[in-house]
């Protein structure tokens, strides 16, 4: 309440001087002629999960790669954090897709971890690590799969595998590239429930990407709809029972039906400032008409 | 020498070591497949089969140019020129969109015709016919030294920078937020291939040179179950085919590098049909 007080008193946009947050500032990414995506403007809260949906070639997890710096692209990232440590550079943790790893090697969870988080070759010497990896499996409940070969795991468990993996270090945000899909229910149960543990305990920014519009809408603090740019973003409420996400996703399941009746904001992109004002934290609903 | 020669004739005293080039070729054996067991497990991993094969076919080139302008001696030509056309195709597939193994293809052609046409410059091409095959058996003890300092050289890269390149076969995405240079390790390790691929060539032959970068990670990787495994596995696959393949070599009168390609060949069909057994 008294943060939400304060975030009114201050001036538009100069919330970022006091809590800790990430924006994403006209991100456009063109290979050769063609524009993956323009103008994205993202605004992201620590403890906040922010699910980013959209159709298949939308430019989803492009933008994470852009924002881990593998893609080049224009714009800037923006990120200040509550402590000052490591305002403009943060640690991010990046969970690639699992469909696009190369699992047929012969490499040991232990291997990998290894690897991840030390000089000492993984190849001639015994790892001296076992006890530090231990501990970053159990945050994931995955302490047994020690010694197993990453082609030998199910999809759900090489996922929770990845994501210990990039909580180590702990990242400032952490960037989730369709991490569910695939997996069945009840591994999707315990990797939301994983995550949802983090955000109480860890204070991080969540960036997820996501086909999965059920476990968004019951998860995500904001969601963002992304097809060549951001169409429209706010909480699940509003992007749900937008008619342009209607429009691309078609008949919508429970979601669209749980939403369908509460009022909604969208906002058009370029036009305004779409990260801004149509970010339910730094401009609540109350103050608007 | 002498000391190892004499070494060698107490520690292994067998028929076919008794002759001074066996000798040589014996400990050439002993250090070059060790190199290509460790080089395998990787080419292997980034399914980089095509990659090296065309390094050996740009080697080709090298050849040519160093014999022709003779300014330098053919070998420094050689690693000099497979250095700048490993960097070049490493490069080019980063930026280019079109798909690595068109690249490569377009690489590997240009290479080999480069090559041909200069060396067949003039009607003089027989004399390079021996690198196609190669012949380990005409090594001198001046270059089993090189050999030795390369092996050195490589071992020691890999200590430094195997880690990083497991996180980049894993998934380039997840190297890169682990604050990797992707393209910077690519070219290291493009370089370090095509720098054993060169100078093992005239020993090996252009011809199958490609096989020895293959055949003992792909062997290893049906029986391993970790990274050391995988490692332990190739480098012994290689070198267990590397001795044998030179004996029958010797004993029946044949081409070593070939025996040497059919035995680990061998070892990779045998490792297949054990795999279910092997690998958990």
């Amino acid at each position: 309440m008294l943060q939400r007080l304060f975030r009114h008193s201050k001036g538009e946009g100069d919330d970022c001087t006091r809590l800790c947050c990430t924006k994403i500032e006209h991100f456009t990414v063109k290979v050769g002629n063609l524009t993956i995506f323009e103008d994205v403007n993202l605004h992201v809260h620590c403890g906040q999960l922010t699910a980013v949906i959209g159709p298949n070639g939308a430019g989803k997890s492009t933008l994470l790669r852009a924002i881990i710096g593998e893609v080049s692209h224009t714009g800037h990232l923006n990120y200040v954090d509550a402590k000052g440590k490591h305002t403009g550079k943060p640690i991010i943790g990046y969970v690639p897709q699992f469909l696009k790893l190369d699992v047929s090697a012969p490499i040991t969870v232990l291997d990998l971890f290894s690897a991840c988080l030390s000089d000492r070759p993984v190849w001639l010497f015994p790892s001296n690590k076992r006890q530090q990896v231990l501990d970053s499996l159990k945050r994931v409940r995955a302490t047994e799969l020690i010694d197993r070969r990453l082609g030998a795991l199910s999809g759900g468990e090489l996922q929770r595998v990845l994501l210990a993996l990039a909580l180590n270090p702990m990242p400032d945000i952490l960037l989730l590239d369709e991490p569910v899909s695939g997996v069945d229910q009840n591994g999707l149960e315990i990797f939301y429930d994983i995550l949802e543990e983090l955000q109480n305990s860890e204070d991080m920014a969540i960036i997820l990407v996501s086909h999965d519009l059920n476990m968004v809408a019951r998860h995500a603090d904001q969601v963002v709809l992304m097809d060549k740019g951001v169409i429209c973003s706010g909480t699940p409420q509003e992007v749900f029972s937008d008619k342009r996400t209607h429009k691309i996703f078609g008949m919508l399941t429970d979601t669209n039906r749980n939403y369908g009746g509460t009022g909604f904001v969208w906002v058009e992109h370029k036009s305004s400032h779409p990260a801004k004002c149509s970010c339910p934290d730094c401009n609540p609903k109350e103050g608007e008409p | 020498m002498e000391i190892i020669y004499s070494l060698m004739d107490t520690l292994l005293p067998f028929e076919w070591l008794s002759f001074d080039f066996m000798k040589n070729a014996f400990l050439a054996i002993l250090l070059i497949t060790p190199l290509f067991g460790l080089l395998s497990t990787m080419v292997v991993s980034n399914r980089m089969a095509f990659f090296s094969d065309s390094l050996g076919h740009g080697a080709f080139t090298g050849l040519a140019i160093g014999a022709i302008a003779g300014l330098l001696s053919p070998m420094s030509s050689l690693v000099a020129f497979s250095i700048v056309f490993a960097l070049l195709i490493t490069w080019i597939k980063n930026y280019s969109s079109a798909s690595t193994d068109t690249i490569i293809g377009v690489f590997s052609s240009t290479g080999i015709a480069v090559g041909l046409m200069i060396m067949s410059y003039g009607g003089g091409f027989n004399k390079f016919s021996g690198y196609l095959i190669g012949d380990v058996l005409s090594i001198t003890p001046a270059e089993i030294g090189a050999l030795l300092g390369v092996l050195v050289l490589v071992v020691v890269l890999w200590g430094r920078l195997f880690n990083k390149l497991l996180l980049l076969s894993v998934n380039q995405p997840f190297a890169r937020s682990r604050g990797l240079n992707v393209m910077l390790l690519e070219s290291v390790f493009a370089v370090m291939v095509a720098v054993v691929v060169a100078i093992s060539i005239q020993w090996v032959g252009l011809l199958i040179i490609n096989s020895l970068l293959v055949l003992p990670g792909a062997t290893a990787r049906n029986m391993a179950n970790s990274v050391k495994q995988y490692h332990a596995l190739s480098v012994g696959s290689a070198m267990i085919a590397g001795i044998t393949g030179l004996v029958l070599a010797y004993q029946f009168n044949m081409a070593a590098g070939a025996t040497i390609v059919f035995i680990s060949a061998m070892l990779f069909f045998i490792s297949m049909v054990f795999k279910a057994k092997f690998v958990r």
